[in-house]
């Protein structure tokens, strides 16, 4: 899949945003006035900012309303209303903070839930996809919800809760990695099966439709950077994982959290590159991509 | 809403014949003819002239290669347009309602005005049967020719969809696949017809005819007693072995020389 990216922030920063306001929600750290303020004003800096950036690869942004309309089917206008309803909710909540110094709980809960339940969509925007194997699969929304509250925990300053759910991130990302790369393999389909060819003989792609690219090509068959694909997986884990997880444990100063934070946020944006460069989509059969990986 | 119908009354599609695609891309030529300038926003074309030309197409043949275990390898042409899933992923995972499949002929097709160009149809769909046109940020697909087949102002023989109505070698049929009866049907039962990547689960209407084997020709002339007579063989025999006539004097003096 082309990584976007538009989508790749909008999936690391939004995810880490909400992660940060569940953590607030749930009352970890419990902050009042100015320094609520600080932390909400980061927590909507980053969720806000991610969804606006989501925005930027419509052919049509100005239409973005109608994507609420179909939300009995549709993962993506699912989030669409888990994510205003989590802001609402958790503006309300942040309001009694910040300006009447007191935090209402319930209000708080119904919010966390609301932000988890807004990075659960996310993540099943893209584990739906049956056409793309990599991504099809429980590992998915566990993926992007351990990042999610990880990060989330290392923003609110909850060093143990950061510590502990860092490492289940890493390693809920390498088995996300090792199960995908068999998931292509796994999935059945393969040049035979798309063009049900494969009772005659070999098949092979012989001549593509068309001389030049196309729209397909461009969005569904990136190759270029999978090459580096094994060293920026390790870049990706240690910076969003290990790194952060190192700097916790040393005594806490002020610089050494900044460190973990931007560590992550580099590892994370990594991570989710990789998340997109590495997906391999059925319709590159068609075209004799992925022949390394067919059977 | 962009939930499925439980059934369509009728399930229209096409019936592509491997074994008759000649690989022309005349279905492709016609396609992008009817529909730039019919149903919809024109397919637009990028840098047409230039070196890096690029377009939106509804339909593309791809060629393939296939060598059985023994003998000569087969040579097969594919066209791929959208496949008017039954069960189709692309309509479910449509934000705003704007990709939808009709009851009543079961084609799935954009509402253009509701579709914000996000893409996720395209993802969803395992064929490659849409394209985002890179001028108008709208999704564009197959339509079955909506605008055809329905169309009285076309007389009765061009109401077909503009590719069927096109290929030279009549390797595309189009019809009622609910039906039985229909003349698609039949042809999918007698010639053993299949869906594509029939593990996606997407239930195509649309059926391909696989090709059937190329050198039993060859095999008949070489091996007389299988029954099957070449009628054209004794045709094409040669008719003297040494030559006759002019030639033959000019063979014999050039011997001469």
């Amino acid at each position: 899949m082309h990584p976007a990216p538009s989508v790749i922030v909008f999936t690391s920063f939004s995810g880490l945003g909400f992660g940060l306001l569940f953590w607030l929600g749930i009352g970890l750290p419990a902050v009042t006035g100015w320094t609520a303020f600080a932390f909400f004003t980061i927590a909507y800096l980053f969720a806000v900012g991610g969804l606006v950036s989501s925005t930027f690869h419509l052919g049509h942004p100005e239409r973005a309303l109608k994507a609420f309309t179909q939300w009995r089917t549709s993962w993506l206008s699912r989030e669409g209303w888990a994510a205003v309803a989590s802001l609402i909710v958790m503006a309300a909540y942040g309001a009694g903070l910040v300006f009447v110094q007191s935090r209402w709980p319930v209000l708080g809960y119904v919010g966390a839930a609301l932000c988890l339940l807004t990075v659960f969509t996310t993540s099943m925007i893209y584990a739906q996809m049956k056409t793309i194997p990599r991504w099809n699969s429980v590992l998915t929304p566990l993926n992007y919800l351990s990042i999610s509250l990880g990060g989330g925990a290392l923003l609110a300053g909850q060093i143990t809760w950061a510590i502990w759910l860092l490492l289940a991130a890493g390693v809920l990302q390498i088995a996300a990695w090792l199960r995908g790369d068999r998931a292509l393999t796994d999935s059945g389909t393969d040049l035979a099966s798309a063009t049900r060819l494969g009772t005659i003989g070999k098949v092979r792609a012989f001549e593509p439709p068309h001389t030049g690219t196309n729209y397909l090509l461009k969005e569904f068959v990136h190759v270029v950077g999978r090459k580096h694909a094994l060293k920026l997986r390790v870049i990706a884990i240690t910076l969003m994982s290990a790194l952060p997880v190192l700097l916790l444990l040393l005594p806490f100063t002020h610089i050494a959290a900044a460190a973990a934070v931007v560590s992550h946020l580099a590892g994370v944006l990594t991570a989710r590159w990789l998340f997109f460069a590495e997906a391999e989509h059925v319709v590159g059969l068609y075209y004799g991509a992925h022949a390394g990986k067919a059977a | 809403m962009t939930a499925l119908p439980e059934r369509t009354d009728r399930k229209l599609g096409l019936v592509i014949d491997l074994d008759t695609c000649v690989g022309c891309h005349a279905c492709v030529i016609s396609c992008k003819g009817w529909n730039t300038e019919n149903y919809g926003a024109p397919l637009s074309d990028q840098d047409p002239y230039g070196g890096a030309p690029s377009g939106t197409f509804l339909n593309r043949v791809h060629s393939y290669e296939v060598q059985p275990p023994e003998g000569a390898a087969q040579l097969v042409h594919f066209p791929k347009s959208c496949l008017h899933c039954e069960d189709a992923p692309c309509v479910t995972v449509c934000p705003t309602g704007a990709s939808y499949k009709r009851v009543e002929d079961g084609i799935v097709l954009v509402n253009e005005s509701d579709c914000i160009g996000c893409g996720l149809c395209a993802w969803a769909c395992p064929y490659g049967a849409r394209e985002l046109d890179a001028a108008e940020g709208v999704m564009k697909k197959c339509t079955l020719c909506v605008d055809r087949i329905y169309n009285e102002n076309l007389p009765e023989v061009d109401r077909t969809p503009a590719c069927v109505r096109t290929c030279p070698a009549g390797a595309r049929h189009f019809g009622d696949l609910s039906d039985p009866a229909s003349d698609v049907s039949r042809l999918v039962s007698e010639r053993g017809g299949v869906d594509l990547m029939p593990e996606q689960g997407t239930k195509p209407v649309n059926k391909y005819l696989p090709p059937r084997p190329r050198d039993r020709l060859a095999r008949d002339a070489a091996e007389p007693t299988t029954g099957e007579i070449d009628v054209l063989a004794p045709f094409l025999e040669p008719v003297a072995e040494t030559p006759q006539g002019f030639i033959g004097w000019l063979d014999r003096a050039l011997e001469k020389l």
